[in-house]
């Protein structure tokens, strides 16, 4: 609703420490999330980039379905709502359809949004209406212990295949582009403040926005795939698995080849639904 | 229980999500379509390890949703395979769409459920208002005590499903967490011994018969809609016989033969507790209690609740002086919970009735202790004696209540 933008750039590069305080609700800390983790760091990006917005705690509504993920709006002093899981989109489309001026974020995992949810997941990109969607991507169903998601690269080992995925994975952003999202970008929990500008642009951004960030799940993808600790984990996948728009246009097609490209992928504009909706009223009552 | 054991049995122990697991492996389905959620999921995930092992040779489809895994079995079943799935709460929710379609396609899949109570508020523990909430569905429902009862049922659950007079899908509950995830010693029977008494699923008719081809599910209007749910109807009628049969006939098998019901120290009781599942040992710990001061009371454990067996529970409690049902699901109609009523028509029309209250208890997981049972059965006692005792209400609840705006 306000974005009285505040003067510092983003990322955070202030010399004071950042204080997340004012946007968590300390009894509900500390967090489940397991150790080395990404979801944390997920959060605290999206925290610092709705600080750099200026957006006002009440004037923010944050949906969530079920899941690891899917706990943070728990955490948040916003107005909050945790659902079912894989239906988050349809209930933060209703709350956006009733108070158009509430900032919309959804926070979902990669098994809410693509699997359980993924009809959900396409009408919201179809629709274009004014939200966020955070997909934390960690390519596995972390709270049920480690079946394999959507995303879960063919080959990769999970609870439900102990011999490698025989399943193409959906790649995220090229799904929500096509469905119709009007901002798709991807970041990592690795790039946290690179993330922490993406999360900035999607906010702003008025339309569907969706952004998917490759994530951690040390506990579950990180043991069967064989992944030796958290931070040799998240150096394979996130680090040197990626490479950001700007590099992959730098350098020949082989070189990227294999590579997750990071930042933002694409960006339209197209009338925001309720936007349309109400010309269609104002039409129709001949205003 | 007769004492003839004619199996080779196994001691040992295991969970209850195990145990399913295992007859699972031991029934070895064709088709098992699935979708994780807590406290159901080892069932799969344990089942899984069958499947990489080779030791059943299950299609085991990992799918989308509950919708889609209940969708898969019923795709499954009608093609003429042996079908089953496992899940609990929001799952079964998920799944309601397809039950219906499932019982009135007259498909005899087998579905787990671990009980485990429906959002909002989130709460992944015990209660019955999933399964509850399935009651009208057309389905067969087997609750189960302990972690043996849920073994035993799994094994005759295809069995009753699947008999020609019957046709119907079954659903074999047991307690979240308190059964599913509590080791209990458990008999188990040899693989050869439950092949032999599920047998080969032969349909009656299937998709891949094409010598005979068919339709499912195809419109049915004003002329034909209602013979056929009368069919249905007709059907679940007659499956209480065959679960008697059955109960019996794995009785011969395994030593350990089941009826409709339970009944504990009940022939001489004048106060009864009826209640489901894993509660009833509970109960049954402060019975033994009162039963030593002299006090006549005993527990009444329905096993099948679909169909119910009105007429058996009727003849159960004719002459007590008081009976208390305790329900781990209300069915928020200010009347009380589901038992609860049913129980209550079901003797309507016995002119010995006893007096009658209904009690919620458990939901979400809150505890159910034998102090709680003992202060149940104290009130029925007080009933019994003529005092002024309230038809409905809650017992046993949390004291961490919130607003609903609190959060
Ligand atoms: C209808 C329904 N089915 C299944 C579940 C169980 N369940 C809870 S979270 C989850 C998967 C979560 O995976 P993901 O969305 O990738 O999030 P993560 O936990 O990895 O952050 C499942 C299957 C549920 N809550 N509701």
């Amino acid at each position: 609703m306000t974005t009285e933008a505040t003067a510092r750039t983003v990322p955070y590069k202030e010399k004071k420490p950042f204080d997340y305080d004012p946007y968590l609700r300390q009894g509900k800390l500390p967090h489940i999330w397991c150790a080395g983790c990404g979801h944390g760091i997920v959060l605290k990006s999206l925290l610092r980039a709705i600080d750099a917005l200026g957006w006002k705690n009440d004037d923010i509504s944050m949906v969530s379905g079920i899941g690891c993920s899917s706990r943070t709006p728990g955490y948040v002093d916003f107005n909050t709502m945790h659902t079912l899981h894989g239906r988050a989109f349809a209930f933060a489309t209703g709350v956006k359809f009733a108070n158009p001026k509430l900032n919309v974020i959804v926070t979902t995992g990669d098994g809410d949004a693509l699997a359980i949810g993924g009809n959900h997941f396409i009408h919201a990109a179809r629709r274009n209406m004014d939200m966020t969607i955070l997909v934390y991507n960690n390519y596995i169903y972390g709270m049920t212990s480690g079946q394999g998601s959507p995303t879960m690269p063919e080959g990769a080992v999970s609870t439900t295949s102990r011999f490698g995925s025989i399943e193409p994975p959906f790649d995220t952003c090229e799904l929500a582009k096509t469905a119709g999202a009007t901002f798709v970008a991807r970041g990592t929990a690795f790039h946290a403040q690179e993330l922490e500008k993406t999360l900035y642009e999607a906010l702003k951004h008025k339309g569907t926005s969706v952004v998917d960030i490759l994530d951690s799940c040390p506990t579950y993808y990180g043991r069967f795939n064989k992944h030796k600790n958290v931070s040799e984990m998240m150096k394979s996948i996130e680090k040197d698995g990626t490479i950001s728009v700007a590099q992959a246009a730098k350098l020949p097609p082989e070189k990227t080849e294999g590579k997750i490209v990071r930042g933002i992928l694409h960006r339209a504009e197209r009338l925001e639904y309720c936007d349309g909706y109400q010309n269609l009223l104002d039409r129709v009552q001949n205003k | 229980m007769s004492t003839a054991k004619v199996a080779k049995q196994t001691a040992t122990g295991l969970t209850g999500n195990s145990a399913v697991a295992y007859a699972m492996m031991q029934i070895n389905p064709d088709v098992c379509g699935a979708y994780p959620i807590t406290p159901s999921t080892t069932v799969i995930e344990e089942f899984s390890s069958y499947v990489a092992d080779g030791r059943v040779d299950t299609g085991l489809i990992t799918v989308e949703s509950e919708h889609s895994a209940m969708s898969a079995c019923i795709g499954a079943a009608s093609a003429g395979a042996r079908a089953m799935s496992a899940t609990s709460s929001q799952g079964l929710a998920l799944m309601w769409e397809m039950l219906y379609i499932a019982s009135g396609m007259r498909l005899p899949i087998v579905l787990c459920d671990v009980n485990r109570a429906l959002s909002a508020p989130i709460n992944i523990h015990c209660d019955h208002s999933d399964t509850m909430g399935a009651r009208d569905s057309g389905w067969i429902q087997l609750y189960s005590e302990t972690v043996q009862e849920a073994y035993d049922n799994m094994i005759q659950a295809v069995r009753i499903a699947e008999d020609k007079r019957v046709q119907l899908p079954i659903m074999v509950c047991l307690d979240g967490f308190i059964t599913s995830h509590s080791i209990e010693n458990i008999e188990l029977l040899d693989d050869e011994s439950v092949q032999d008494f599920v047998g080969e699923y032969k349909p009656e008719r299937s998709l891949l018969d094409v010598d005979n081809p068919l339709t499912l599910g195809a419109t049915a209007l004003q002329d034909s809609y209602m013979p056929l749910k009368h069919q249905q109807s007709n059907a679940m009628k007659a499956s209480k016989e065959v679960v008697i049969e059955i109960g019996k006939e794995f009785g011969e098998v395994s030593g350990r033969s089941y009826g409709l019901l339970e009944e504990y120290d009940l022939d001489d009781a004048e106060v009864a507790i009826v209640v489901l599942s894993s509660s009833a040992g509970t109960v049954k710990d402060a019975v033994d209690k009162l039963r030593a001061e002299g006090k006549k009371v005993g527990v009444l454990r329905p096993r099948l609740f679909r169909p119910f067996p009105h007429k058996e529970i009727a003849k159960a409690l004719s002459g007590k002086k008081a009976v208390c049902v305790l329900d781990r699901a209300d069915s928020m109609d200010g009347f009380g919970g589901p038992l609860f009523k049913d129980i209550r028509a079901a003797l309507y029309a016995d002119d010995n009735r006893p007096k009658i209250i209904g009690r919620v208890f458990g939901l979400g997981g809150a505890d159910f202790n034998v102090d709680n049972a003992l202060d149940v059965i104290g009130e029925t006692i007080k009933l019994a004696a003529g005092e002024d005792v309230e038809l409905f209400r809650y017992i046993g609840e949390g004291q961490n209540a919130q607003t609903i705006a609190g959060c």
